[in-house]
């Protein structure tokens, strides 16, 4: 395996979803109304009055992005397998791990664009400033470490009969400490918590991202195999 | 399908006379303890059912990377018997656990690491088994179950790192006592001679249950090909 043609086909992967998307925007605008909806509930459910809120701040908000980011996932495999397209990939004479990487991209772009929209949303809604660079690099680690799991794992639930419903069942129990890192870290940053409290952490997402993305690719192959 | 095996046959009797004699070294010979009472004698079989789930789930991970090296049909069904017996063994570790922290932590539940792990893994677990009967091809069941297995346990020491960052007041009795946690203590010599014992009881015990499991695969798979046969 050299790597400029493993990077093609993985940015061909790339290309060819968010191309797709640009097109049909069915992903992202479900994403975003979905996203959108369960900060208002929370509001309802929550009573997010300014002092409460700084506590839950980080809870929502990924909450918000897991729950988002699960309607992505099923969405993203199942058109593949839907229409036949997964063979389609499968047959090309490429890398079968540059497929799961385009994949996992291609997801965690949706995810960011996501991300993107509901931080000044958010900030809008509850006048508060949520661009912090400490919180948005928790966010891309976070959402990393959670692609890299929901993809393999949502290539493997569209496979079997029950589909979407077993996606979340697989991922959350797997992805628990991921979530918790994140949800610590993003609270640390905006409650300005002394960075060496922080600091572990983030260490802890660091590793489980590593962890988690080697041992998808690791696996990616057995899990498209026919 | 031949009769039980005679080595079968042994591990099963020793399981049950060492099951035995455990419960009357608990009973009989371990000593009292002496803050906490008869309540603490739940630890012997509190640990070794524990250590049990995390060997059959650990068991399942070696199956699971070898059938997905091998393609034998055997390791997918070392690994849901694994994965079976660990998850009533986790139960069990996690009941026994409440019973003990009822009177000691005045609570039959708390947020601690190792309980949340233990519950969290049989969440995991419970997974493993809804993905499975999601699934009739059994060659791309044994293949997923395989792949599960693997990525749900590489996320339980994370999981446990994750929730320890938050403090624990769960006693740490084997290796390092921090005599400030709440139901901590030493073990006297007839504690340790009996836990160890529980420990290699539960061990035989899971050898023994685990091949049985994995004798009923095999009928079951006999069972569906004659079932095969007739149709045609």
């Amino acid at each position: 395996m050299t790597l400029t043609p493993f990077l093609k086909a993985m940015s061909a992967v790339i290309w060819k979803d968010l191309a797709a998307e640009l097109r049909s925007r069915e992903l992202l605008s479900a994403m975003l109304v979905f996203a959108l909806l369960v900060i208002f509930t929370f509001n309802f459910a929550l009573e997010l009055n300014a002092q409460e809120r700084s506590n839950v701040t980080a809870g929502v908000l990924w909450v918000t992005f897991t729950f988002a980011g699960t309607l992505g996932l099923n969405r993203s495999l199942a058109v593949e397998k839907d229409r036949g397209c997964l063979d389609g990939l499968l047959l090309a004479p490429v890398d079968r791990t540059a497929i799961y990487f385009g994949k996992t991209a291609a997801n965690l772009i949706f995810m960011l664009v996501v991300a993107a929209i509901v931080l000044p949303v958010y900030s809008i809604l509850y006048n508060t400033n949520l661009f912090l660079p400490g919180l948005l690099l928790v966010i891309l680690l976070g959402s990393e470490g959670y692609m890299a799991v929901g993809t393999l794992l949502s290539a493997m639930s569209v496979q079997t009969r029950t589909r979407d419903i077993l996606l979340p069942i697989l991922l959350f129990p797997v992805i628990l400490p991921a979530l918790i890192a994140a949800v610590k870290a993003s609270s640390g940053f905006l409650n300005a918590i002394p960075m060496e409290e922080i600091q572990p952490w983030l260490n802890l997402l660091l590793v489980y991202d590593v962890v988690f993305t080697a041992a998808a690719f690791m696996v990616f192959e057995f899990v498209v195999e026919e | 399908m031949k009769a039980i095996p005679r080595a079968l046959l042994v591990v099963d009797a020793a399981a049950f006379l060492m099951l035995v004699a455990a419960s009357v070294m608990v009973f009989a010979y371990a000593p009292i303890e002496r803050v906490m009472g008869p309540v603490q004698k739940v630890f012997y079989f509190h640990v070794a059912a524990g250590w049990v789930g995390m060997l059959a789930f650990f068991a399942a991970v070696v199956a699971g990377v070898a059938y997905l090296i091998s393609k034998k049909p055997i390791w997918d069904l070392v690994g849901v018997g694994s994965i079976e017996i660990g998850i009533v063994f986790m139960l069990i570790n996690i009941i026994t656990g409440s019973i003990w922290a009822r009177p000691i932590w005045n609570t039959w539940w708390t947020w601690d690491p190792r309980l949340t792990t233990a519950t969290i893994m049989e969440l995991v677990y419970a997974a493993y088994l809804m993905l499975r009967s999601g699934i009739d091809e059994p060659e791309r069941r044994a293949r997923f179950g395989a792949v599960y297995a693997i990525i749900g346990f590489i996320s339980v020491p994370l999981t446990f790192l994750s929730i320890r960052i938050f403090r624990t007041i769960h006693p740490v009795v084997v290796g390092g006592n921090d005599p400030s946690v709440d139901g901590s203590f030493s073990m006297t010599p007839a504690m340790a001679q009996t836990f160890a014992f529980s420990l290699v009881t539960f061990s035989v015990l899971f050898v023994s249950l685990l091949w049985h499991r994995i004798r009923l695969g095999q009928l079951a798979e006999k069972v569906e090909r004659l079932k095969l046969k007739l149709v045609q």
